[in-house]
């Protein structure tokens, strides 16, 4: 058995500088079976994550990124260990209950987008509110604004196969944002996107961030990390080193070299 | 999430697979529109017999020369016969019923009748001059056969609708000739088509003096003694007075039915058979919602990430129970609804030939029955769509 877990009050009141902890994981393992055999994905991740700042969780393919991003997501549960959100023990919890602490205070963006297909990017973005039991006319108002957030506000009736993959992931920012989680996760954001439209995700995360929201990056690649705050470089499962970003790249800088270029042309 | 919303989520899911969902409610369609019309035929030509039937008159006896035994359908079989009535007992029970009925020796039988270059099977029904009063074709033409006809066992025959028509499509058949069984008749009359699609085999009848049947038949017995009772309160009377005129002759082994009796084993068959059809029908839809069950149970896996997505953002297990099942109740009263529809129309289209009858029961019945196939059949796939576990099913390619 690690440390005695703090009381919750505790928790919640444990601060990071001038921010509140909105989400916390300590010792958390993960351990998968395959054919008999053991995986340690995850050995001893102690993470906290505080109001309004921008990490990256970085590490080589293998890592345990999204082992990593499931678990403080409350989409999968850690073998051993706890997760703290917004101070709230949730190991728990109930399927069910797990499932509304997701609607309210998680959004999730994926390497693959994962928008449904053969549905409006308006309907698309109304879904965590059809869930969070949100009627007609605000849902539909509620999720035009975090369209317009993000800059798609003339692509409300657009299915996702008529959206471009950059579009396709804006969307899915759109999603993440409408309840006005606590914290967005995003894995590997840019991972399905050519350069350029990775660079404008980017851009809208930093944006999403200024603004107060409280983001989390998951990549491979050393460039998008550059975009956080802080690093914190995982390898075989275990936290090896925290990182803060020197020099952090500004994606709205990077659009304007990346036109000036194509200008150039 | 309310019931509006999944009802709404069910469309779209339904509408983006439109062929799937129309071939998974045509095992639905086929089977509520097999209920409904099996059921209208059954209760149309039960509702139609029974007509006929009471048609005759609530008035009426028959007596056969025969036991009940074991009080009906018990036994080896019902009807026994045994020894056969004569004209002579006609007459003894004439006697002593007096004035109060009108007493007919009947003979039935099957017989070929030619004219020209045509021949028909037809029934033989021979009664004595009052036959006309237990027969209940109405003349067409010409006149039905009289007394002295009877007494004498002319060969004077009266035609049936069907035969009438089959025989002598374009002429009248009063005065000519017919070859019933190879002997020589002169047609005088025709009668009616009693109209209704089950009496053709009543049109399909000749009517012969009994006494010219027993000729051609060479017998010297009759079938059956139909009894009018001129009162209909007398009947019970009227039956007693029967029983004891012929009990001398033929001791217990003798029926003597009144219509009620026959209406009543008739209808009760005729009930049996609805209700079998009722089943067999039934079955159809049975396998219209295993077709349902298997078609979600393939969504269900072709739509793993969507639920994987669902939960994601924050889904509950009944939203997605919910999402599933209505899904499928959906395709069930949709196909219920329009299987309804084919039935009731291919009722009324069929009535031209079978008399059909489309009850409340049997909708009621084929709405409910397939509405529950829907939640029966939608809710083991919905279960399982419910249990996913949301990492699982995000990940499934
Ligand atoms: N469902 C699973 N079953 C078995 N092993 C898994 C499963 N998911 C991930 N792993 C293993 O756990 C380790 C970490 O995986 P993952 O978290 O996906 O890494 P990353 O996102 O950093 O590439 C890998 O070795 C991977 O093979
Ligand atoms: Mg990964």
């Amino acid at each position: 058995m690690p440390e005695q877990a703090p009381p919750a009050s505790a928790a919640t009141a444990s601060t990071c500088g001038e921010g509140r902890v909105v989400l916390e994981a300590r010792g958390v393992d993960k351990t998968y079976q395959m054919e008999g055999l053991e995986v340690r994905a995850l050995r001893g991740v102690d993470l906290r994550i505080c109001e309004g700042r921008m990490l990256a969780v970085m590490g080589p393919s293998g890592s345990g990124k999204s082992t990593l991003m499931h678990i403080i997501g409350l989409l999968d549960r850690p073998t051993a260990g706890s997760v703290r959100v917004e101070g709230e023990e949730v190991s728990h919890m109930a399927p069910n209950e797990l499932a509304a602490v997701r609607n309210k205070r998680i959004g999730f963006v994926f390497q693959s987008f994962n928008l449904l297909p053969r549905t409006s990017a308006l309907a698309n973005v109304e879904l965590p509110l059809v869930y969070a039991g949100v009627g007609g006319g605000e849902r539909a108002r509620r999720a035009r604004e975090s369209l317009e957030r993000i800059g798609l506000g003339d692509r409300l009736g657009h299915f996702s196969s008529q959206l471009s993959g950059g579009q396709q992931q804006r969307v899915a920012i759109a999603r993440a944002l409408v309840t006005e989680p606590s914290i967005v996760l995003a894995d590997e954001p840019t991972g399905n996107l050519d350069s350029r439209s990775g660079v404008e995700v980017m851009s809208i995360l930093q944006d999403l961030n200024r603004q107060g929201i409280t983001i989390i990056v998951v990549t491979h690649d050393p460039r998008v990390a550059q975009h956080a705050e802080r690093i914190v470089h995982l390898s075989d499962g275990r936290i090896v080193r925290h990182e803060i970003v020197e020099d952090r790249t500004c994606a709205d800088d990077e659009m304007a070299e990346i036109l000036a270029r194509a200008e150039e042309e | 999430m309310n019931l509006a919303e999944s009802l709404r989520i069910a469309l779209r899911a339904l509408n983006a697979n439109k062929v799937r969902s129309a071939l998974t409610m045509l095992g639905v369609i086929i089977g509520v529109a097999a209920v409904i019309l099996l059921v209208a035929i059954g209760t149309g030509v039960q509702g139609e017999i029974l007509g006929q039937i009471e048609g005759l008159g609530s008035n009426l006896l028959f007596a056969f020369p025969a036991a009940m035994e074991g009080g009906g359908g018990g036994g080896q079989g019902g009807l026994a016969i045994r020894k056969q009535f004569e004209l002579e007992d006609a007459e003894r029970v004439r006697r002593v019923l007096g004035s109060s009925a009108i007493v007919v020796p009947i003979i039935q039988a099957s017989g070929t009748i030619k004219a020209g270059n045509k021949t028909l099977r037809t029934t033989i029904a021979g009664g004595d001059d009052q036959g006309s009063e237990v027969f209940t074709a109405d003349l067409a033409g010409g006149r039905h056969y009289n007394r002295a006809e009877y007494v004498g066992g002319v060969r004077v025959i009266g035609l049936g609708a069907t035969v009438a028509k089959e025989l002598f499509p374009r002429s009248d058949p009063v005065g000519k000739s017919v070859s019933l069984n190879g002997q020589r008749f002169t047609v005088v009359g025709h009668y009616e088509a009693q109209g209704g699609a089950l009496s053709g085999d009543q049109d399909n009848q000749v009517y012969i003096p009994v006494t010219t049947a027993q000729r051609i038949l060479n017998t010297r017995n009759i079938s059956a003694i139909i009894i009018k009772a001129v009162e209909a309160d007398d009947v019970e009377r009227i039956r007693a007075q029967t029983r004891a005129a012929l009990r001398p002759r033929f001791g217990s082994q003798l029926s003597v039915f009144s219509q009620e009796q026959t209406l009543g084993l008739l209808s009760q068959l005729l009930g049996t058979l609805t209700v079998m059809l009722a089943g067999i029908a039934g079955i159809s839809l049975l396998v219209g919602g295993i077709g349902i069950m298997n078609i979600m149970l393939v969504s269900v896996t072709e739509r793993t990430r969507e639920i994987g997505i669902r939960k994601a953002v924050g889904a509950k297990t009944y939203d997605i129970m919910s999402q599933f099942v209505i899904e499928a109740i959906v395709l069930s009263v949709a196909g219920g609804a329009v299987g309804m529809a084919i039935g009731g129309g291919g009722a009324a289209v069929l009535d031209r030939w079978v008399p059909t009858e489309v009850t409340a029961w049997a909708v009621a019945l084929a709405f409910f029955f397939s509405a529950g196939v829907g939640v029966f059949f939608g809710a083991y796939p919905a279960w399982r769509a419910s249990r996913l576990d949301p990492i699982e099913a995000l990940r499934y390619e």
